[in-house]
């Protein structure tokens, strides 16, 4: 569990961490928390020869509140379950991190980190397609954005190039009934299921819905027809199945030491069932 | 203070002997991260060693290149089968009888075993060093499934066979198959045979209890240093039998014993991990005597998961008999054991499954036979007693869940089943059908108390309920109420039939009285986390009436300590806390006459009360130990050597069988597969109390260990040998998150054969944890028609439990 020998850089601003990215290419990566690099660097399964530190790099690491959420990419899950204007903007946010890791993790993990890295196992990735987020990167030749819901390709592909960096994700500041539901087998997993559902409520009946599911594929999987079989509907046991079975087609778990697929697809949709009826009840 | 003042309950408590829940002195150092680890252990110019290890479950080795990794900067030697041939150290003894190699010759029989070792600098060049080394591996046909071995010509074991082909002896008698290890029987055949045959009732079932891992928070690690000038070994390791671990090295390297000093320091968990000898220990000794330098080897997590030490992996059989008003009349237990790619189980020599034979649990069982056959697949050696004397683990799950069977069997309360058949109080001491003689119990107040303490009959209303609620749709939820009563066989062993390699399971004490009455004590064990040096002072100091502040407890050192066998099956407290009892009450004996002396009376004259000698109906005539003390050492006196010390090795006359009695009342969500223990209740019976405080501390961690092996933990292998489980991230150890509330509870039946009484605790909680988990998931769905689902009861398995019970339809 030692990793091959590699180049420690821990430039002061973004210009020092673009110039060794340029300089380096595929040979050099930013680290923000460490805490998906370094035990892949550890088994030897990445091979970084160049490794850019960004936790000297300011301006990364602040939350702004308004009509529009902005998050930096340094902000780490801890951060954001002690930031009470933004839980109480963006309840969603705190529901998910208090089940990301452990605390120990959370003191170190960033947004930016597990939105980046593209590992399907990250809660982040579907929160933010949930919300439908938007990343900022910057690279060489300056700052884009990015949609969440465009930014997954496959397992550890992403929208990103390998000469940008993640700086921050922002989003509309959401509305409406909220919840995180996750099934793991313990503290500190990942899921086998977890479910980000945002609901708004128009008198009885549900006016929009977004559906987000994460570990059920190699990406996140925001599921748009999910969400579609709730709108309109007074959200009963039949719309509620409706939204689920839409879900099940979007998905494609494998199996692993979490379990089979059958398994899985089912507690997917349990999962999906149990988020849906408590943001509703939030709404 | 005037002496009057101090009641004789003041000097008692004073002392903080037997019975008192004295804080653990070792936690001080703990706490503040001050203990001595082998890994904080650091030498001038010490080396470290790693491992080259095979990706394949099964190869043939063709080719060993180490020029590139010998290029690596740092890198000092890479040693392989080869060189370690002419020492004839390529292969080495296992605690079984059979043989292990130390490093990869001409083949690789699992995944993760050691190939060669990279000698450098530091463990970073290490590490880069076996990067570099390149091995031609030929694949060859894994097999993982020991009945498919039985069957498979594909010989894993070259030396299995004989020079005209047909399977040569092993270790324990003939083989029945060039895969085949031993077969292991007790008790009566036929007469069990006919006893099933002609039964009222016959219940039969199959189980498979998983392969585990121990998983100790620090893993395996050695520092070997040779000195060449003084020829003399010294041997840091997490030595769980330092004692054993000298004279097996002297055995194998050839150097001298009094040559040898192995040094167990500080030990983060052992839980059987740290019994076994491993290639680390032979390499880094080796490698020490060819650098003439300390060379350190520390397994990574995933080393310890993957190659030392598995636990279980027995494929158990069961049919047992009884009347149709459910007396238990015949047991038939056939195990197929999986061993792996060696024989390395430490277990008493003569006992090849351990004490498997304690599997007819707490029941008055007249007939019983017990066959088990170990077999050799591409899994990892081991095979070791992970939290629980040797296999009783297994022995108490099987007999557990085979009463739950028989209970649906009857369709009888599983509790009333028990009670029916439990060995009762006036039959100890009781011969077993498999031959233990069971040294005391009283096996139904114990259950009572705990089924009154959980209102046993108030659940099963509870959970009539909730089956009807939930047939008619009210809850997706499932109560399951498991219940368990084991009878553990610990404190091995007597010298008649507990060796391991031919050495005697005695253990010892030996102490010391310092002029100014303080003591120190050393014995042959070893603590790993159990507190020795807190409860073994307590003992003495309730022996010889000394504070068990003025008294230090050392271990582990062979060149200051006694020998000993070592710490593990729950042994120290029935062995070496009798030889510290024993001990003790030798310096009393002396004691006894300095203070006759003193006093100017006849020895018989005194007697001792609590911290001293008295003369008999005159209690303000006394000496203090402390007084006798000073005097054994600065008093001339008449026919009495000076000094105040005392030795004693003991040789246990029987085992001990702590008992007890658990209840686990579990939700489980019969969709998601998610369970949640509402309550667990713990009742354990391990004779005299001596720690209070760390019985209770023992209980929490040993069930807690029992909830993570019966909910999810375990070393699981793909087809190919692959283990899938070599971190933590899949390999289940709970957190604090996941453990439930514990309430404890005891009853006190006190060895009789043990100078205190005492019977050991550290592995009761682990060995009737497990099944009383398990029975709570099968007792759940008991009314939907389950019988037998095996464990690890993770999310998946419990869903596919419900799945085929139609509970999802």
């Amino acid at each position: 569990m030692i990793p091959a020998s590699f180049e420690y850089h821990r430039p002061t601003d973004m210009a020092g961490v673009l110039s060794i990215l340029v300089e380096h290419g595929d040979d050099a990566r930013v680290m923000a928390g460490g805490h998906s690099l370094i035990p892949m660097m550890k088994l030897r399964m990445a091979d970084v020869p160049h490794l850019i530190d960004l936790q000297d790099v300011g301006g990364l690491a602040g939350i702004t509140v308004g009509d529009t959420i902005t998050i930096g990419a340094m902000v780490t899950q801890s951060d954001i379950i002690l930031h009470d204007a933004l839980a109480d903007a963006a309840p969603i946010l705190r529901e998910a991190s208090l089940q990301i890791a452990d605390p120990q993790v959370r003191y170190m993990g960033t947004v930016g980190g597990n939105v980046a890295n593209g590992d399907p196992g990250n809660d982040m990735p579907g929160l933010m397609q949930c919300l439908d987020a938007t990343f900022t990167v910057v690279g060489p030749n300056g700052e884009r954005k990015i949609p969440a819901r465009e930014f997954y390709e496959a397992a550890y592909m992403t929208g990103r190039e390998d000469d940008e960096v993640m700086t921050a994700v922002s989003f509309a500041k959401p509305v409406g009934g909220h919840a995180y539901e996750k099934q793991k087998r313990k503290i500190g997993d990942y899921a086998t299921a977890a479910a980000a559902v945002q609901i708004v409520k128009d008198g009885g009946t549900c006016a929009s819905a977004s559906i987000a599911m994460t570990n059920l594929s190699d990406t996140p999987v925001y599921s748009a027809a999910a969400g579609d079989a709730l709108v309109g509907t007074s959200v009963d046991g039949d719309a509620i199945k409706a939204a689920v079975s839409a879900m099940l087609n979007d998905i494609d778990p494998v199996e692993d030491n979490r379990g089979p697929v059958a398994f899985k697809r089912h507690v997917a949709g349990v999962i999906l069932a149990r988020a849906i009826e408590r943001a509703w009840s939030r709404a | 203070m005037k002496d009057e003042a101090v009641t004789r309950e003041d000097r008692v408590a004073s002392l903080k002997g037997m019975g008192c829940s004295r804080k653990r002195v070792e936690d001080a150092r703990f706490t503040q991260g001050k203990g001595n680890y082998v890994d904080d252990i650091k030498l001038d110019g010490m080396l470290f060693g790693d491992f080259v290890r095979s990706p394949y479950a099964h190869a043939k080795i063709t080719n060993i290149d180490t020029s590139a990794a010998m290029e690596v900067p740092g890198v000092l030697a890479v040693l392989t089968a080869a060189d370690l041939a002419p020492l004839g150290l390529h292969w080495m003894p296992t605690l079984a009888g059979d043989k292990q190699m130390v490093l990869a010759d001409g083949k690789v029989l699992f995944q993760g075993q050691e190939v060669a070792f990279v000698v450098a600098e530091d463990r970073y060049a290490a590490a880069d060093g076996i990067e570099a080394v390149e091995v031609e591996y030929e694949e060859l046909p894994v097999i993982v499934d020991p009945f498919e071995a039985l069957q498979s010509d594909v010989i894993l074991r070259p030396d299995t066979v004989g020079e005209d082909g047909s399977p040569s002896d092993g270790a324990h008698g003939p083989r029945k198959h060039h895969n085949h290890i031993f077969t292991w029987e007790c008790g009566d055949k036929d007469p069990t045979e006919q006893v099933i045959a002609n039964a009222e009732v016959v219940a039969e079932e199959s189980m498979y209890y998983h392969r585990t891992h121990p998983c100790p928070l620090e893993t395996c690690g050695c520092v070997a240093s040779m000195d060449k000038v003084n020829g003399k070994l010294t041997l840091w390791g997490t030595f769980q039998a330092p004692h054993a671990i000298r004279t097996v090295v002297s055995l194998i390297s050839g150097i001298e014993e009094h040559n040898i000093r192995v040094i167990s320091p500080d030990i983060g968990g052992g839980f059987g991990n740290k019994v076994g000898a491993y290639p680390g220990y032979v390499c880094s000794v080796v490698a020490s005597i060819v650098t003439g330098k300390p060379v350190k080897w520390i397994e990574d997590r995933m080393d310890n998961l993957m190659t030392t030490a598995f636990a279980r992996d027995y494929w158990m059989k069961g049919r047992i008999s009884a009347t149709k008003d459910g007396k238990i009349t015949g047991l038939h237990c056939h195990v197929t054991a999986d061993h792996g790619g060696f024989d390395a189980c430490a277990d008493p020599t003569k006992f090849p499954a351990g004490f498997m034979n304690i599997c007819t649990g707490s029941y008055d069982i007249p007939t019983a036979f017990l066959e088990v056959d170990g077999v050799y697949t591409n899994k990892a050696p081991g095979g070791v007693s992970y939290r629980c004397s040797f296999r009783v683990t297994e022995a108490v799950y099987f007999i557990e869940r085979m009463i739950e069977v028989l209970a649906i069997e009857l369709d009888m309360d599983a509790s009333e089943l028990r009670k029916i058949n439990f060995i009762k109080k006036e039959q100890f001491p009781y011969k077993a059908a498999l031959g233990w003689e069971y040294d005391s119990g009283d096996y139904h107040t114990a259950w009572d108390k705990a089924m009154n303490a959980v209102d046993y009959d108030g659940l099963r209303a509870e959970q009539k309920q909730r089956i009807e609620d939930f047939k008619a749709g009210k809850t997706r939820k499932l109560l399951g109420i498991g219940l368990t009563h084991f009878t553990e066989i610990v404190g091995a062993g007597p010298v008649k039939n507990c060796d391991i390699l031919g050495l005697g399971m005695f253990d010892s004490c030996e102490i010391r009285i310092h002029p100014t009455g303080s003591a120190i004590a050393r014995l042959g064990t070893i603590s790993q986390g159990q507190g020795h040096a807190t409860t073994f002072a307590q003992i003495l100091a309730s022996e010889i009436g000394l504070p068990a502040d003025s008294i230090t407890i050392e271990e582990g050192d062979t060149d200051t300590a006694p020998y000993g066998l070592g710490t593990y099956g729950s042994r120290s407290t029935p062995v070496a806390g009798a030889a510290t009892a024993m001990a003790g009450r030798k310096i009393r004996a002396k004691a006894q006459m300095i203070a006759a002396y003193l006093l100017e009376v006849h020895d018989d004259d005194v007697e001792f009360d609590v911290d001293r000698f008295v003369v008999k109906g005159a209690p303000e005539k006394f000496k203090t130990m402390k007084e006798i003390a000073f005097a054994a050492y600065n008093q001339a006196i008449p026919g009495i050597e000076p000094g105040l010390e005392a030795v004693s090795y003991y040789d246990p006359p029987n085992m001990t069988y702590p008992f007890g009695a658990y209840v686990c009342v579990m939700e489980i969500d019969v969709d998601t597969g998610v369970t949640d223990i509402r309550q667990f209740y713990a009742l354990d019976d391990c004779g005299t109390r001596i720690n209070p405080m760390i019985i209770e501390g023992q209980i929490h961690g040993g069930l807690t260990e029992a909830l993570a092996v019966a909910l999810g933990q375990e070393i699981a292998y793909d087809d190919m040998g692959n283990v899938k489980t070599g971190t933590l991230m899949d390999f289940f150890l709970p957190t604090a998150w996941e453990v439930p509330n514990y309430e404890t509870d005891h009853t006190v039946t006190p060895s009789p054969h043990h100078p205190i009484g005492a019977k050991g605790v550290g592995e009761s909680p682990h060995v009737g944890g497990v099944p009383c988990f398990s029975n709570a998931v099968h007792d759940a769905f008991r009314a939907f028609g389950l019988r037998q689902t095996n464990m690890p009861h993770d999310h998946w398995r419990i869903w596919r439990t419900a799945n085929e019970l139609g509970l999802h339809d």
